[in-house]
């Protein structure tokens, strides 16, 4: 196997508040190929944005890296000097953020936004650059681009301003790119659209994709793997299919259980009872015990690492080899 | 750094208080406004500042040497004494004298009283006419909102200090030039209200729309608690955070106006000075040298306006978290 | 378009009308304007004969409109200190005020809009820091102490500059100008630095403020992770969409200095109309008070007038949002 685009190592990332440091992520990992589209899920603050944020290098004070590394394609790019992370950002890494509408410059057209992009990390003259950027929303689906190009943002619907986001976000051919919730504010009718459109120009670029959303059926539609997040770790990772269909943490059974099927009509929703801790207040050990329902003693006690467990890895006390036969 | 005592009176209050009660004051009682206010000395130094200069002007004729409003105890050869430490200077006159041989320190206390009095009236009557057309603004709304607005909104972009200007030269036209001292600080009084009521109205107004709409306003309109009271006792608490801020950077505003119309001659008289007319009286004597006469009361007011103004500022920063 | 410019055309004009009620009542009732012309042993039938001429018998919605009509024509009757018509006085000081204030807000854009950029993206270093303590004594010390203090330092201690009057002026027309004589433009610069102070404080705090709020918007996120460089996002996205308000609010003040300049003139004995103004107030000189009120206010409106219009020149958004309603 070849060196994948992304390779996140035991991530930590703090937050030196006034009242004490917090936490929000704690010893996460995860590899992305190329042209692979890794799902991160989890309900809102359990720490999917931060890492998004962490790999493009955009924490901003008082939040910083407190440890683990960040490779990019074997360079590793966290401890890089502010300047060269910038040449890489937009260039080799494209961000596609939540909400479109607030996304982009009111101020400047459209395709004064995609040249000024282009012409920051390639050498490409005005004319090229306005030429691929009439091709590139051509190529997110946008109609009649050589007249668009010069509208200004407020002039587009929501749906197709997200696609200019996504031109933006691809118009330097970057091998990796980071969608932060990118249907999230949009209409239901338009999210498909957009999705679509991520999933095909990941596969026609071969690019790699770090999607993150809390909705699974997006993941679903999308992926090829999955990283459960909660409370600031990765509980669970694997394939999509294998995960969804035979989810292991307990966590990651609520979450799949709280998917509505088209099939099964009668099946009841399952509901995690209580809510993620906040930052501040973390319970010892697994952070999921207090909602857990299998959860033991040692739940409450030791902290759980990954376990390599079939296609998947799961940080959860229930499969470690000493206690599987008794608890499952 | 000692603790002060206040924040935790009123954090201890807030959970206390109940659903009519304020969130302004919840909001005040938490540590971040109080944390802030501990974290930065120059908030208290300016707090410290401007308590010194109440006291100041509140116990004025036990510290003055003479009574700077009083014809009978100055002395025309005790004029344009320099300062004590001065060459020239003379017990007791610690800033020196002006022409008239009043004893420039004794003339700072009480014109600091003069002043004080008129910025603090000033803001008691812009903040009640302001809250009370907010009010009415807001509750009511219609034509009496939109009568009243416009009006806020064509005076909002005229400066206060024109408008208290014309207002000045109104009432002397009608009375005539010879209006006491008293009166006078009526008339800047009336002036100075009249000119920063709009910045309340508008500000309570804006509440006032919120809370209305909210479920607790309907409720005691349902038990049928007349209107004036639903206003007072229910609504307006909620926009006392606010008001608060507005106040405290007023009465800065309005000790400005109140100097700079008596240093343009509509003000305060000779005969009974505040700062502003203070330093009207030393501009005179600049170029003769002579220039601890319009020094001191000049470090006097811009030492006070500048603390007030930190504590404004401070307090708006506290109160509205977002803006930090 | 055109119905937004109607719309605010009409607003401008009511405005104008209130004032000039207001205007008019300070002419008409604040005062008998007849005791103003006649002496005090006129006999009762001068008195009426004057009252006559005066038209101040007339129904009161009649005079207001022979007012208004006057004022229509710059006609404000005559000033009773001068004995001069108020037009030709107002129109004598107006340059002077007009040329400092224009010199003042100038002075206060570029330093205000340096500064509080510098303010804002610098925040932790200690010019900014200096800055903003600048910006609070700017804020805290009254207009016209900061004059005498200039007036002390650079005039009286040190002699470089004069300390009132306009210096040697140049008649162009009925302009008279400051701006072609070494004299002139050295007695403006202290009343220029003096009344360009608050707005410059003022500016300068906008700008920080609105620049630090402009740069935690998503857009300039997104553009930080578009790799754009930090010079292109502070300098091209970030102040650009800085100054749309502050252009705003600078032009508006535009106003206010000229109503500020009353001060300012009056520490320097400047020649303007503010200046005349105060003596009017202090002399009761009704006519000049009505008449500076109206002009004052006719700039006022004026500039927020061509200030509304010129917003939505810049703000795409407006356009087709007032457009689209129109």
């Amino acid at each position: 196997m070849t060196e994948p685009v992304l390779s996140v190592c035991d991530l930590q990332i703090e937050f030196a508040l006034r009242r004490g440091t917090l936490r929000a992520i704690d010893g996460v990992s995860f590899d992305i190929a190329k042209g692979e589209v890794l799902g991160v899920v989890g309900e809102s603050g359990a720490g999917k944005s931060v890492t998004g944020l962490a790999v493009i290098g955009l924490i901003d004070p008082p939040g910083r890296i407190a440890g683990g590394e960040i490779y990019l394609s074997g360079l590793r790019i966290d401890h890089l000097p502010p300047e060269d992370l910038r040449r890489i950002r937009g260039k080799r890494i494209g961000m596609i953020f939540q909400d479109p509408l607030t996304s982009l410059n009111p101020l400047y057209r459209i395709g004064d936004q995609i040249v000024e992009t282009i012409r920051t990390h390639t050498s490409l003259s005005e004319q090229a650059a306005r030429k691929r950027a009439i091709d590139l929303l051509a190529e997110v689906g946008i109609p009649a681009p050589d007249k668009r190009i010069d509208g200004y943002p407020h002039e587009f619907s929501g749906g197709m301003r997200q696609r200019v986001v996504i031109a933006l976000a691809i118009c330097v051919e970057p091998e990796l790119i980071i969608a932060d919730e990118p249907t999230t504010a949009l209409d239901v009718s338009v999210q498909a659209q957009i999705i679509s459109l991520i999933k095909r120009l990941g596969r026609d670029h071969g690019t790699a994709v770090m999607l993150v959303t809390h909705d699974m059926g997006v993941i679903a539609e999308t992926s090829d793997r999955v990283a459960v997040m909660y409370s600031g770790r990765i509980v669970e990772i694997g394939p999509v299919q294998d995960v969804i269909q035979n989810p292991l943490h307990p966590y990651a059974k609520g979450l799949m259980g709280a998917i509505p099927t088209l099939a099964g009509e009668d099946k009841r929703l399952v509901q995690i009872p209580g809510s993620m801790p906040r930052l501040s207040a973390i319970p010892q050990g697994c952070s999921f015990n207090p909602r857990c329902a299998f959860a033991f003693d040692r739940c409450r006690i030791e902290r759980p690492e990954p376990i390599r467990h079939g296609t998947q890895a799961v940080a959860c006390h229930l499969y470690d080899a000493g206690v599987e036969d008794s608890a499952a | 750094m000692s603790d002060t005592v206040v924040p935790h009176k009123a954090s201890s209050s807030a959970p206390r208080a109940g659903m009519t009660s304020a969130p302004w004051l919840a909001r005040l009682g938490a540590s971040d406004v109080f944390y802030s206010f501990r974290r930065s000395r120059l908030t208290m130094a300016a707090a410290a500042v401007t308590l010194l200069f109440f006291l100041i002007a509140i116990f004025a004729p036990l510290l003055a040497v003479q009574n700077p409003f009083d014809p009978a105890q100055l002395q025309l050869m005790n004029s344009r004494i320099a300062p004590l430490w001065t060459a020239d200077g003379q017990s007791p006159f610690l800033l020196g004298t002006d022409e008239q041989g009043r004893d420039v320190f004794s003339a700072i206390l009480y014109g600091l009283r003069i002043s004080l009095t008129v910025g603090l009236l000033g803001v008691l009557f812009s903040g009640t006419l302001g809250i009370v057309l907010g009010l009415i603004a807001g509750y009511f709304g219609g034509a009496v909102d939109s009568l009243i607005m416009r009006i806020a909104d064509v005076q909002l972009t005229f400066p206060a200090i024109l408008i208290a200007l014309l207002i000045n030269g109104v009432v002397k036209s009608v009375f005539g030039n010879r209006l006491d001292a008293m009166s006078m600080l009526a008339v800047l009084v009336v002036a100075i209200g009249l000119s920063f009521w709009v910045q309340y109205a508008r500000t309570v107004r804006g509440s006032v729309m919120v809370e209305k709409n909210k479920d607790y306003v309907a409720a005691a309109q349902l038990i049928g608690l007349p209107a004036p009271v639903i206003m007072l006792r229910h609504v307006l608490p909620n926009t006392m955070g606010p008001v608060l801020v507005i106040a405290t950077i007023n009465l800065a505003l309005a000790v400005i106006t109140e100097a700079t119309l008596s240093f343009l001659g509509s003000g305060m008289p000779d005969t009974m000075p505040s700062l502003g007319t203070l330093i009207r009286i030393g501009n005179n004597y600049l170029f003769a040298g002579e220039w601890w006469i319009v020094a001191f009361p000049g470090i006097a007011l811009a030492a006070l306006i500048l603390s007030i103004n930190l504590l404004g500022d401070w307090l708006r920063d506290a109160l509205n978290p977002k803006l930090r | 378009m055109l119905a937004f410019t109607l719309h605010r055309a009409i607003q401008a004009i009511g405005v104008m009308i209130a004032v000039g009620i207001i205007a008019f009542s300070m002419f008409r009732f604040a005062g008998d304007p007849v005791n103003q012309i006649v002496s005090l042993d006129t006999p009762p039938a001068e008195r009426a004969a004057v009252r006559q001429s005066l038209g101040l018998d007339d129904p009161v919605i009649v005079q207001f409109a022979r007012y208004v009509g006057n004022a229509a024509q710059f006609k404000f009757g005559v000033s009773y200190q001068f004995r001069q018509p108020v037009t030709a006085l107002l129109m004598e000081r107006m340059p002077a005020t007009l040329e400092l204030a224009t010199c003042a807000t100038m002075l206060a854009m570029v330093f205000g809009i340096l500064m509080g950029v510098y303010s804002a993206l610098r925040r932790d270093t200690l010019l900014a820091k200096a800055f903003q303590a600048i910006s609070l004594i700017g804020i805290s010390l009254p207009t016209f102490l900061i004059g005498i203090l200039l007036i002390y330092l650079f005039a009286v201690v040190l002699g470089w500059l004069p300390s009132f009057g306009r210096g040697e002026v140049v008649r162009i027309g009925w302009w008279t100008t400051g701006l072609l004589t070494v004299s002139g433009l050295k007695a403006l610069i202290m009343p220029s630095v003096t009344l360009g102070l608050f707005q410059m404080t003022l500016i300068m705090r906008l700008v920080r403020a609105e620049m630090l709020e402009v740069l935690r918007t998503d857009y300039i996120r997104f553009a930080r992770a578009r790799g754009l460089t930090t010079r292109a996002i502070h300098f091209g996205h970030a102040l650009k969409n800085t100054l749309v308000p502050v252009i705003t609010v600078a032009g508006l003040q535009f106003g206010s200095v000229i109503a500020f300049a009353i001060i300012t003139e009056t520490v320097f004995q400047w020649p303007g109309m503010g200046l005349l103004f105060v003596q009017a107030v202090q002399n009761v000189d009704i006519p000049i008070m009505a008449a500076y009120l109206l002009f004052v206010s006719l700039i006022f409106v004026t500039i927020n007038f061509v200030v509304d219009i010129l917003y939505t020149v810049v703000d795409p958004r407006l356009r087709s949002t007032i457009s689209g309603a129109a």
